[in-house]
């Protein structure tokens, strides 16, 4: 959940803010691309990637939950029916804001908020599989790797602890190296 | 209501804004057109940004 937002509101007043923020996302979803200043570029991104994961659930409640804001009803269809599925593959980030520089009659640096609807790139999904496998062999390993490591200290008393501490200590970091491999 | 005291004199307001100074952009090279551009926004001239292009950011004017 994103931080509330601190300092005064776009627009007039709260409800004014809302107005501007539900019709930038109804404007948003409409034409996939809009240009704004970098302050409602800002505030818009949480509530339409809000919106969007909403309608990649897809159901009647989530769509009632979308119609709260939105109040164009072929632009709520669109999202469901058109932008959701683009986006189905994609773990958030379903927005981008670009920078274009100010704009020429007060100076108010201006922004591009677009949403991002290109496929995922190669690289993402192969490094996605690689990490699901990782993730698979280190959950495949941690149970084999258990009992080698209890037996010697139970069957060793006294002598062999300093041993089983080795062991312990040269298996360790191979753990951290898996957990970082999954991590990565 | 608190007022000055004294009149402020011309050379006292001059050395002040003295100190008022504009920076220098921190300007970096467009990777496409080898045009001046800001860093962290798409370049001007040809609306480039990365991979992608942008051309809302095109300014003839500039």
């Amino acid at each position: 959940m994103p931080t509330p937002t601190k300092g005064p509101r776009l627009g007039g007043g709260p409800a004014h803010e809302r107005l501007i923020l539900a019709n930038l996302a109804t404007a948003l979803f409409e034409h996939r691309r809009i240009t704004t200043t970098e302050a409602k570029a800002k505030r818009l991104r949480p509530l339409a990637e809000r919106m969007v994961t909403f309608a990649k659930r897809g159901d009647l409640a989530a769509r009632r939950r979308v119609m709260t804001v939105l109040k164009d009803k072929g632009v709520i269809h669109v999202l469901f029916t058109e932008i959701a599925p683009l986006v189905a593959d994609r773990q958030g980030g379903y927005t981008r804001i670009t920078k274009i520089g100010p704009r020429k009659g007060d100076n108010a640096p201006m922004a591009v908020i677009e949403l991002v609807l290109e496929p995922l790139s190669p690289k993402q999904s192969t490094v996605a599989e690689a990490t699901a496998a990782t993730k698979r062999a280190s959950k495949a390993d941690k149970p084999a790797a258990a009992p080698v490591e209890d037996a010697p200290v139970e069957e060793a008393p006294v002598e062999e602890a300093p041993a089983s501490a080795t062991d312990e200590a040269t298996t360790e970091p191979a753990e951290e190296k898996a957990v970082e491999a999954d991590s990565k | 209501m608190a007022v000055p005291k004294r009149k402020m004199s011309r050379s006292n307001t001059r050395a002040r804004r003295s100190q008022w100074k504009a920076t220098p952009a921190t300007l970096s090279t467009c990777s496409k057109c080898k045009a001046p551009r800001l860093s962290h926004q798409a370049c001007p001239s040809c609306g480039a940004y990365g991979e992608r292009t942008y051309a809302e950011a095109i300014r003839s004017d500039a």
